[in-house]
């Protein structure tokens, strides 16, 4: 008779990189903190419904704009159908921002950095700040006057501030890769990464009142 | 697909054939479309603080009875 099978030893630490990477995820966000079935009373707030719109708008903006970028832009200015996904793509922007800011205003005044959660804000606003110039190379990557137009006057305030050297609104390839996939990328790590630090720290809580 | 009587119907509703109408004070330059959104922006936050979230009376109800989380 054989001896049954012996476990191998448990160590302290995974011996592979795979192993403390996932020990490290899991010790950060673990699944009930990541997809939690609820949430305290003070998060059912109108400012928090702009926060997800914000995500609900970005989801459309990169859905339209991956069919855009499918089709190109003959596609986008002669067709009905490309007329159509190019407003959506636009609109979709400008909600964007719309329902940003106000999330943005909102954390602001509630101090949203409070509580161990500098990061939370700093990428909620960095975000913001990405994203001016993510929107703003789409204006200069029409493919029409319009672009033309856009380009050759903000080239100048682009030159003006030192970087047009290695930014050129009036190089086509370059703003457009800029915009459909250097900035998106971008965009889309921050709010990845201010989800994930919304879950690790939780909502920041309302502000204490003041004792009289 | 819009047919043309679509497109002159909807174009007649904002005549854009002309330079942006701007506001201007001091040195603050603003077009006239930008500070409707900005009004839009404020007016829409003012609501978002002061509107009263869908269900916050029961929670409140709830909270004030130990219920609540």
């Amino acid at each position: 008779m054989s001896a049954p099978p012996t476990q191998p030893p448990v160590s302290a630490r995974p011996g592979s990189w795979t192993g403390r990477v996932r020990e490290a995820a899991v010790g950060a966000l673990p699944p009930e903190k990541l997809l939690p079935e609820g949430q305290p009373t003070y998060v059912a707030s109108w400012i928090y419904v702009f926060g997800v719109a914000s995500l609900a708008s970005l989801a459309v903006i990169i859905g339209s704009g991956t069919i855009l970028a499918l089709k190109g832009p003959a596609w986008w200015h002669f067709t009905g159908v490309g007329h159509f996904f190019n407003s959506v793509h636009l609109w979709a922007v400008e909600l964007f921002f719309f329902v940003m800011v106000v999330h943005l205003w909102g954390k602001y005044w509630m101090a949203a950095w409070r509580g161990g959660r500098a990061r939370v804000w700093v990428t909620g606003a960095v975000t913001f700040l990405v994203a001016v110039p993510c929107a703003l190379t789409g204006y200069v990557s029409q493919q029409n006057f319009d672009a033309q137009w856009i380009s050759t006057q903000a080239k100048d305030a682009m030159n003006g501030t030192g970087i047009g050297a290695f930014f050129n609104l009036t190089n086509f390839g370059q703003m457009y890769s800029y915009h459909v996939l250097l900035l998106p990328v971008a965009v889309i790590a921050l709010v990845v990464a201010h989800v994930l630090l919304v879950r690790r720290h939780g909502v920041v809580p309302p502000l204490p009142l003041e004792k009289r | 697909m819009f047919s043309e009587l679509h497109v002159a119907v909807m174009g007649a509703v904002f005549n854009l054939n002309h330079p942006a109408h701007v506001i201007e004070w001091h040195f603050i330059k603003l077009s006239v479309a930008n500070v409707v959104v900005i009004g839009l922006m404020l007016a829409v936050f003012a609501l978002a603080i002061l509107a009263p979230f869908p269900g916050a009376a029961s929670r409140n109800a709830a909270r004030r009875s130990g219920d609540g989380r």
